[in-house]
């Protein structure tokens, strides 16, 4: 298959070329559940380098939602008065007391969304309810929320409320490079759908303030394969830069009507991470003038303490300080019939795809999982 | 959660649009790429058009995609690999 002007295979050549000229191990991130699972399917991570690992950074909205924020939103949703629209990926994730899945088996009422309108249009034809619309999502996900609290203010309802836990990837990314422990990073594969709303040039302070490389790329394989090409020949080339290897969809300052609608309906503000934290200015909340969508007022939610479930290792996962198969839970107790941390709910989640694709696969084979896991992270 | 997957917009009223994908109709918002025009290739996220792509690289993915999933269904039957082929042409386009 050819991708661009140059077929997979000559990609493959190349980077492995690149990476032997640079004599040392080296490691990148990928801050976006998609590529997480994309790099899985095809195989990607057993063709690698010896030299060189793709880690997975806090790019999955579903993982890096603190325990706290899902603990709130499954107490909502078992809510008997409310109605709780949601995007499928959240109907899993375990809380405190059970999930919205097990909210719903319970008869609560929880419905999946495919769009954010569809919460408002619930609004519109079940006047006696309230509806709340549980947005969870990263930059290209949130401008779907603001669209929703604008059409639902232009309709006047008064039974459509927001449980908001949006956050920014570019926060993540800095506290990450600012950590005391930070994991190995010698440049990111940037997100390929956030930058289509925030744009290459974004990602500029990342490669000024820290010295680290960045490439905007793509999802098939040919294209991922490009883009730590690009990677490696900047190590290589002791060269740091900023690559836009997604030009089809991204743009150098992004979407900006999806940015106005940002800006007019959120500001940012401190939010809480699993794993990383507090992140100043991390996360979008409702900005004053609509604060009446906001279901966490409406509904007088009191916080509740943020407990990872016991034994979890989702937090060092997404920080890119451990692998799945570090966990004593993966696998054994943690499988995505029975999952006890985000990171094995969601599809785009590291734990599941290690589990679906992972060299932990070779132990019915016969093949001992620590040699092959050597194999492929050297 | 961060899918986007590439249509070609049939139709539109307003802020609401029509998109073909693979053969389904469904609707799409618009209010994130107002100048798009029926024809236009758009990237689709949640119900929202995010972006509309250059039809000479939404032609080039859609060619790349099929010639994916005729090599998976070319290969002998049943090894993981052309699972995984198959798979990234059916669900991996939706990003």
């Amino acid at each position: 298959m050819n991708i661009g002007a140059r077929p997979s295979e000559e990609l493959l050549r190349a980077l492995h070329a690149s990476a032997a000229d640079i004599g040392r191990s080296i490691a990148f991130m990928e801050v976006c559940g998609t590529h997480t699972t994309s790099a899985f399917r095809c195989g990607l991570h057993s063709v690698m380098p010896k030299n060189v690992r793709l880690i997975s950074g806090p790019g999955c909205p579903v993982c890096v939602t603190a325990q706290a924020d899902i603990d709130e939103l499954i107490d909502l949703g078992s809510r008997r008065e409310i109605t709780l629209c949601t995007y499928g990926d959240m109907l899993r994730v375990p809380g405190k007391h059970g999930s919205l899945e097990k909210a719903r088996g319970d008869g609560a009422n929880i419905e999946v969304v495919y769009s954010s309108l569809d919460a408002v249009r619930m609004a519109q034809t079940h006047p006696d309810r309230q509806v709340v619309f549980a947005a969870v999502g990263f930059e290209t996900t949130a401008p779907a929320t603001a669209a929703a609290i604008c059409a639902a203010q232009e309709l006047g309802l008064d039974n459509f409320t927001v449980l908001a836990s949006h956050k920014l990837i570019l926060p993540a990314m800095r506290a990450l490079l600012s950590a005391a422990d930070r994991p190995m990073i010698d440049g990111f594969l940037c997100p390929g759908h956030v930058s289509v709303i925030i744009g290459s040039d974004a990602y500029r302070c990342i490669v000024e303030e820290f010295n680290t490389p960045c490439v905007i790329g793509g999802f098939e394989p040919g294209l991922l394969l490009s883009s730590l090409l690009c990677l490696t020949e900047m190590i290589a080339a002791g060269r740091v830069a900023l690559v836009n290897q997604y030009p089809q969809a991204v743009r150098p300052t992004g979407n900006a009507h999806a940015q106005a609608l940002l800006q007019k309906v959120f500001e940012t503000g401190n939010a809480h991470w699993r794993g990383l934290g507090l992140i100043p200015q991390s996360g979008l909340f409702l900005r004053q003038g609509y604060a009446r969508f906001n279901a966490a007022q409406r509904f007088s939610l009191k916080p509740v303490e943020d407990r990872e479930p016991a034994g979890c290792i989702c937090g060092r996962i997404i920080s890119g300080l451990a692998l799945p198969p570090e966990c004593k839970l993966f696998g054994r107790a943690c499988t995505p019939v029975q999952p006890i941390g985000p990171c094995m709910v969601s599809s785009e989640g590291t734990c599941a795809a290690w589990f679906k694709y992972g060299p932990h696969r070779a132990e019915s084979h016969g093949v001992a999982p620590a040699q092959q896991l050597q194999e492929v992270l050297p | 959660m961060c899918l986007a997957v590439p249509a070609k917009l049939i139709t539109h009223n307003g802020l609401e649009g029509v998109v073909d994908l693979h053969g389904n109709r469904l609707p799409v918002n618009i209010m994130l790429t107002p100048d798009a025009q029926p024809g236009d290739w758009l990237l689709i996220h949640a119900g929202f058009a995010i972006e509309k792509l250059d039809p000479k690289q939404a032609g080039e993915t859609w060619a790349l995609l099929r010639d994916v999933a005729q090599a998976a269904a070319n290969s002998p039957a049943g090894s993981e690999a052309d699972a995984s082929a198959h798979s990234s042409t059916g669900k991996g386009d939706r990003r």
